[in-house]
């Protein structure tokens, strides 16, 4: 395996309609492990900063590297060996709902598995006993038979994390992912997502609203406002007026 | 005070819809009179119609072995007609999904589906009987072009009302085009697919008993021959068992179709 250089932003640009930039030129350079979380009122552009990493959204300008390896301007074959590297944790967990829960996590394998073996169910042992050890991990160890649709919002996300951890990534993105939770099982997921990754050596980007939850799982927290960076640092410097200037007023506060 | 709310109106008139109702029974009555549908032909009508119904009983079913070719050659047509038209329907479906092909490929395939819809299967077996000449051969064709106009259809539509987020979810892993759909479409799809194609097999069986009478094989060959050489007995013999047939076919459909939800 190459060097790990982590993920390198330079310069991106995304306009959705032309003329009405929603990210403005975004310059990041982040290390190949820890949390870094971005901040930053809704509509913003963080979900469409993380989507133009996996490339579910098309950049408009500027270039993103993972470990030396361009990410942007490649397409067919080459983007889909870019994207199972990268392991993604939606909002509404985005399972295929009639698909059991094994099913679910070994699809995190259908970027490296051949196209018959996916269809016959015919995973390779390993990838089996993987997905095993991840659903042990997430908390789910006797609900791999079951269907997707019969679990809970915060069993669908521990399904989710399995998912992406089953790509063995370089990169774990995460859009959202406690946002559809209550308090406490958002703590939860954000506690299971920080040890996995640890323990997987996996660096994790992630979008968050929660301010609070930000600080206590990030080691750098990036806050955006209007497709700008405007904070760039490790939690403890985050201040008050940092916030006022991200989200704006201070009634809030 | 009670003046005041009795002013106000609850519930508007809607004259649009009066006016309408109006229009149609008029026309209507001036239909009836146009076609000579008078009580005097009604009720040389009814007569004639007991002494049909007179000859049809008792059903006649001493011709039972022609009436049993009939009967299986109609159920191989619609069986035949029925596999057939679902399998070219799942990638016609697919192709036509606006929602996962492109324009340049969903528009032409969608004329298609349209063009296969638009003739009535009556229509298409008349056409493949004169292309292909009488037999089975040419109700099976018809059934199969019909099967693929109803089923790409709504095929088609189910999967254009899927979750892209399921899809999108998939793609993100790395997937290639057939995993995507493998594993992000066909799983919310398939349980709607196999009731279409239930509903179509049903539907084939009842057809499969028609184009016989334009010479595409079947039993209904042996019921118009039998109508007109005035055997309404045979006639009658024939319209049980295809009642018989239709009523088990919907029993078994039924009982798949709750065995799947």
């Amino acid at each position: 395996m190459s060097a790990r250089q982590g993920l390198v932003i330079k310069g991106l640009v995304k306009e959705y309609v032309p003329g009405k930039p929603v990210l403005r030129g975004i310059d990041l350079d982040l290390a190949p492990e820890g949390i870094t979380a971005i901040i930053g009122p809704s509509g913003t552009g963080k979900s469409t900063l993380i989507r133009c990493i996996n490339r579910l959204v098309e950049p408009t300008q500027g270039e993103i590297t993972l470990d030396g390896e361009k990410l942007t301007g490649i397409r067919g074959g080459q983007l889909r060996l870019a994207r199972r590297r990268i392991g993604m944790v939606f909002q509404e967990y985005n399972l295929v709902e009639r698909l059991t829960v094994m099913e679910n996590v070994l699809s995190g394998r259908l970027g490296y598995v051949p196209l018959w073996r996916a269809w016959l169910r015919k995973y390779p042992a390993e990838d089996i006993a993987l997905a095993f050890e991840l659903l042990d991990a997430v908390g789910l160890p006797d609900h791999a038979t079951r269907r997707a649709d019969a679990l809970s919002g915060g069993q669908r996300q521990r399904v989710g994390i399995a998912r992406a951890l089953m790509q063995r990534p370089a990169l774990l993105l995460a859009d959202e992912p406690t946002s559809s939770l209550d308090p406490k099982t958002a703590v939860e997921i954000m506690e299971l997502l920080a040890r996995l990754t640890q323990a997987a050596n996996v660096p994790v980007v992630i979008n968050i609203h929660n301010v609070e939850l930000a600080k206590r799982f990030a080691q750098r927290i990036v806050g955006m406002e209007g497709g700008r960076v405007v904070f760039d640092g490790p939690p403890e410097d985050l201040q008050p007026h940092h916030l006022r200037q991200i989200y704006g007023g201070e009634d809030w506060l | 005070m009670s003046a005041t709310i009795a002013a106000r109106d609850a519930f508007k008139p809607n004259w649009t819809a009066r006016l309408g109702l109006i229009a149609v029974a008029l026309y209507s009555l001036y239909a009836i009179g146009q076609l000579d549908i008078s009580w005097a032909r009604l009720s040389v009508g009814f007569g004639e119609a007991g002494r049909f119904l007179a000859r049809m009983v008792p059903p006649n079913f001493a011709r039972w072995e022609l009436l049993l070719e009939g009967m299986i050659e109609s159920l191989q047509i619609a069986v035949l007609a029925t596999v057939l038209g679902i399998i070219i329907s799942l990638p016609l479906g697919l192709m036509a999904a606006r929602n996962l092909a492109p324009w340049w490929l969903s528009a032409p395939i969608r004329g298609v589906i349209a063009v296969c819809r638009s003739l009535h299967y009556v229509i298409v077996a008349i056409l493949f009987v004169k292309a292909i000449g009488f037999g089975a051969l040419a109700g099976v064709a018809a059934l199969t072009v019909a099967s693929m106009g109803f089923v790409a259809k709504l095929f088609a539509e189910a999967v254009e009302e899927i979750s892209m987020k399921q899809v999108e979810a998939i793609r993100a892993t790395g997937a290639g085009p057939g995993a995507v759909l493998l594993y992000g479409v066909l799983p919310q799809v398939a349980s709607r697919f196999i009731g279409f194609s239930l509903y179509q097999l049903d539907s084939n069986l009842r057809n499969s008993t028609l184009v016989g009478i334009v010479g595409a094989g079947g039993i209904g060959g042996t019921l118009f021959a039998a109508f007109k050489r005035f055997d309404y007995d045979f006639v009658c013999a024939i319209l049980l068992s295809i009642i018989a047939l239709i009523f088990v076919a919907e029993l078994v459909s039924g009982r798949i179709r709750a065995a799947l939800r």
